[in-house]
C-alpha cells in the first residue's frame, strides 16, 4: 500500500520539521510548510491525502486556506491544529468542512490514528479529539 | 499570545472610596433635610402669611366695630352739653340785653330775675353783676357778696377779654360742687358789666349720667387737668383725679386704648370740660381669643399635616433613591466583577495558546529524539541529537520569556510611582500584541521623539491604560489596517500619548458616552467598562484622556500625563 500523503502546515517551523520527521518513521510522506499561501501553492502542484493546518499564521489565516482548499479539492480531508480552544474558529473550520481538529501539542499516536482515519474516509467516532 | 489583560483599578482605590460615600447613609440624611426644610418652608411660610394677615385684618374690623358707636356717642354727648351750655349763656345774654345795667344793679331785681331763671331752666343757684373794675354792684342769691372786688380773679380777667367764660367745677362755701358761667355786656366807651351765674353740678351729673351707652362702661366729665367734674362709677369722684392717663388734645371725637377698655373723649367747645366714655371691661376683648384659637387650631392642623405629608413623601422618594443607588451599585461591582472574570478567561486563553506553541515544539522535538533513539537501528549522529536538544532548550527559553512577562505584568499591577520613559512602556505594552499584529497583518507604525521624555507615574496603571487603548484600535481596524502611536511633550510640563487606527470610527452621537460606564457599541461582546476604567484611571493618574473621531477614517485617543516629580 501505498505511503499515506501528509501536508503540514504551521507557521512554527521547528514544529513542523519534528512532525514531518516523526510521520516519516512511522511509514508516512509528509511534507512541510510555513505559510498558507505555500500550502496552496503546493496543493496545485501536488497531490496529497491529508493536510495538517494550523489556525492561527501570520498571512493567510488557518481559516482562510481551508477555504481556499476545499475551493481547489472538497475530498481532500484537512486536520485542524490549534494552541488553544478557541471554540468560535473551531466552529468555523468544522462548518467549512475540516475531518478533525487537535489541541497542541499533539501525542504522535493520536495524530497517526486521525490521519489513517482520514485517509480511510472514516470520520473519527467522536469528536473533541485532545492531546491525548 | 495576550490579547486582553484584567481591567479595573487596584482593590481600595479611589473610586470605591467616592461609591462608599455616594451611597452613606450620612448622604442620604442630609439630602432628606434639605428636602424636608425646603419644602416645608414653601408650602408654611405663605400659610403664615396669609394666617397673620387674616387675624390682623380681622382685628382691625373688630376694633372698628368697637370704636365707631362709642365715637358717636362721645360725640353726640358733646354736642348735647355744649348745648346745655349755650342755652343758659343765651338766657343770661337775653337778661344782659333786656335790663338796664342800673335796674340790673339792684339786687332785689336781681332776685326777682332768678327765681325767673330757676324756674324755666333750672341749675342756677346765684346771680350777679359786676362793674368794669370787677367789684360786685348786685348779687342775688344765698351770699352776702356785694361790693367784693374780683378785679384780680383770674375768670374776672378772662370774661372781660373773651366776652364769655365756664369756670371748672369747684366746691363753694356750701361745700356742693357748682361751676359759672360768666358773660360781659359792652356798653360803649370802654364802659360794660359782667353778668356772673353759678351753676348747680346736679343737672350737669344727670345730662352726663344719661348719656351711659353700655352696661358696665363709665361716663363723665374731666378738666383740662384731669380732674373729675362729675362723679364716676370706677375713676374717683368728683375733684379727685381721673385714673386714667391723661388724653392728648384732639379737635375731634378720639378713642384710646387703656387696660382692654376703649376710652372715647370729645372736648366740650367754649369750656374747660371733656367728656369721656369708657367701654365695658373686656368689651374689646370678647372677640379677640376665640378668633385667636380657633386661627391657632386652623394654623396647626395644616402645619401638622403639610409637614406629615412632607416628611413621608421626602422619606419615601429618598429611600426610593438610595435602593436605586444601591442597586446601582450592586450592578456596577457585579459587571466589574464580571468584567475582571471574563479578561482574566481571556487572558488565560492567550497564556495557553502563547505558551502551547513552544510546549508542541518541545515535545515534538523530544518526541522525534525517542524515536529516533527507538525506531533506529544505531544511535544517530550526535549533532543530529544535540541539535534536537538545543531545539527543546530554546523552546523551553520561549516558555520561560512568557511567563516571566506575565510575572512582570503582574508585578506592576502594585501601586507605585516611579520615573517611566513612555516610550519604553508603550513597546513593552505592545510585546503583547506583536503576534495579533502579526496574525492579522497589522501594521504598527512609532513617531517618538528622538530624546525620549519621561514621567513619574505608576507603571501598572498605565500598562492598562495603552493595552486597553490599543486593544480597542486592534478590535476597530481591519486585518491589514494601520495604528500610529507617538508622543509629544506638552506646554505646562505635561507628555502626551496619541494612538490613532484607520478602523472603522466611532459616529458622532457615541463620542460623548464612550467613557461611561456600561456604553458598549460591540453588542453582548464588552461590558462597556474597559474605557470608562481607563477614564477613571487616567483622571487618578492626573492626567486626561480625549478622543477624536470619524466615521470610515478612523479614531485618536490622546492622554496628556503630567510629568511628576521624582521620588526622593
Amino acid at each position: 500500500m501505498e505511503s499515506l500523503r501528509v501536508l503540514i502546515v504551521d507557521d512554527e517551523e521547528e514544529l513542523v520539521s519534528a512532525l514531518v520527521e516523526r510521520l516519516n518513521l512511522r511509514g508516512f510522506d509528509a511534507r512541510g510548510v510555513t505559510a498558507g499561501v505555500e500550502a496552496l501553492a503546493f496543493l496545485e502542484a501536488q497531490a496529497c491525502d491529508v493536510v495538517l493546518l494550523d489556525m492561527k499564521m501570520p498571512g493567510l489565516g488557518g481559516l482562510e486556506v481551508i477555504r481556499r482548499i476545499k475551493d481547489l479539492d472538497p475530498s481532500l480531508e484537512v486536520i485542524l491544529l490549534t494552541g488553544h480552544g478557541s471554540v468560535k474558529s473551531i466552529e468555523e473550520g468544522m462548518a467549512l468542512g475540516a475531518f478533525d481538529y487537535l489541541m497542541k501539542p499533539v501525542k504522535i499516536d493520536n495524530l497517526v490514528r486521525i490521519l489513517t482515519a482520514a485517509a480511510g474516509g472514516k470520520r473519527p467516532e467522536a469528536t473533541g479529539g485532545e492531546g491525548d | 499570545m495576550l490579547d486582553l489583560i484584567p481591567e479595573g483599578p487596584p482593590a481600595g482605590g479611589q473610586p470605591e472610596k467616592d461609591e462608599e460615600s455616594l451611597i452613606s447613609r450620612g448622604r442620604y440624611r442630609r439630602i432628606l433635610l434639605v428636602a424636608v426644610l425646603s419644602v416645608s418652608l414653601v408650602a408654611i411660610t405663605p400659610l403664615l402669611i396669609m394666617t397673620g394677615v387674616n387675624y390682623y385684618q380681622y382685628e382691625q374690623a373688630f376694633r372698628e366695630e368697637q370704636t365707631r358707636p362709642m365715637v358717636r356717642f362721645v360725640a353726640n354727648g358733646r354736642l348735647a352739653l355744649e348745648a346745655f351750655l349755650e342755652e343758659r349763656a343765651a338766657a343770661m345774654r337775653f337778661v344782659a340785653r333786656d335790663r338796664s345795667h342800673e335796674e340790673l344793679s339792684d339786687s332785689v331785681t336781681l332776685s326777682t330775675i332768678l327765681e325767673d331763671m330757676k324756674a324755666s331752666f333750672g341749675g342756677f343757684t346765684d346771680l350777679g353783676v359786676l362793674d368794669a373794675g370787677g367789684t360786685q354792684l348786685s348779687y342775688a342769691g344765698p351770699y352776702q357778696l356785694e361790693g367784693r372786688n374780683y378785679r384780680d380773679y383770674p375768670w374776672f380777667q378772662e370774661v372781660t377779654r373773651q366776652g364769655t367764660y365756664v369756670s371748672e367745677v369747684f366746691l363753694g362755701y356750701r361745700d356742693f360742687p357748682h361751676f359759672v358761667l360768666a358773660l360781659y355786656r359792652e356798653m360803649g366807651r370802654g364802659d360794660g358789666f359782667v353778668l356772673r351765674a353759678t351753676v348747680d353740678t346736679e343737672y350737669i351729673n344727670r345730662l352726663v349720667g344719661g348719656f351711659l351707652a353700655q352696661p358696665g362702661g363709665d361716663v363723665f366729665l374731666v378738666n383740662e387737668d384731669g380732674i373729675l367734674q362729675t362723679p364716676s362709677r370706677s375713676y374717683g369722684g368728683v375733684l379727685e383725679r381721673a385714673r386714667i392717663p391723661s388724653l392728648p388734645y384732639s379737635p375731634q371725637a378720639e378713642v384710646l386704648e387703656v387696660d382692654g377698655r376703649l376710652v372715647a373723649y370729645d372736648q366740650v367747645r367754649g369750656s374747660p370740660f371733656t367728656l369721656v366714655m369708657v367701654s365695658p371691661e373686656g368689651a374689646l376683648r370678647s372677640g379677640g381669643p376665640a378668633l385667636r384659637r380657633n386661627l391657632l387650631v386652623f394654623l396647626g392642623v395644616s402645619v401638622l399635616l403639610i409637614l406629615g405629608v412632607v416628611i413621608s413623601g421626602s422619606t419615601w422618594m429618598v429611600g426610593r433613591a438610595r435602593e436605586a443607588d444601591l442597586a446601582r451599585a450592586a450592578a456596577y461591582h457585579k459587571m466589574e466583577y464580571q468584567n475582571k472574570m471574563a479578561a482574566l478567561g481571556r487572558l488565560s486563553a492567550g497564556v495557553a495558546h502563547e505558551i502551547n506553541n513552544p510546549v508542541a515544539i518541545i515535545t515534538e522535538k523530544a518526541g522525534l529524539l525517542k524515536d529516533l533513539l527507538l525506531l533506529s537501528e544505531t544511535l544517530p549522529p550526535k549533532e543530529r541529537m544535540v541539535d534536537l536538544v538545543d531545539s527543546v532548550l530554546r523552546s523551553a527559553d520561549r516558555c520561560g520569556g512568557i511567563t516571566h512577562r506575565l510575572l512582570g505584568f503582574a508585578k506592576h499591577m502594585q501601586v507605585q510611582t516611579e520615573t517611566i520613559e513612555p516610550e519604553q512602556l508603550l513597546r513593552e505594552v505592545l510585546g503583547f500584541l506583536e503576534k495579533e499584529a502579526a496574525y492579522r497583518d497589522i501594521k504598527i507604525e512609532f513617531d517618538f521623539p528622538e530624546d525620549p521624555p519621561t514621567i513619574v507615574s505608576d507603571r501598572g496603571q498605565l500598562q492598562q491604560v495603552f493595552l486597553n487603548i490599543i486593544n480597542n484600535a486592534f478590535a476597530a481596524v481591519d486585518n491589514g489596517g494601520r495604528i500610529q502611536i507617538g508622543i509629544i511633550e506638552v506646554e505646562g510640563d505635561a507628555v502626551a500619548v496619541w494612538i490613532q487606527d484607520d478602523g472603522v470610527g466611532i459616529p458622532e452621537e457615541h463620542l460623548a458616552h464612550i467613557f461611561d460606564p456600561f456604553f458598549s457599541t460591540k453588542k453582548g461582546a464588552g461590558t462597556g467598562l474597559g474605557l470608562s476604567i481607563t477614564y477613571g484611571i487616567v483622571q487618578k493618574l492626573g492626567g486626561e484622556i480625549s478622543v477624536q473621531s470619524e466615521v470610515g477614517v478612523g479614531t485618536r485617543f490622546i492622554v496628556t500625563l503630567p510629568r511628576g516629580k521624582a521620588e526622593m
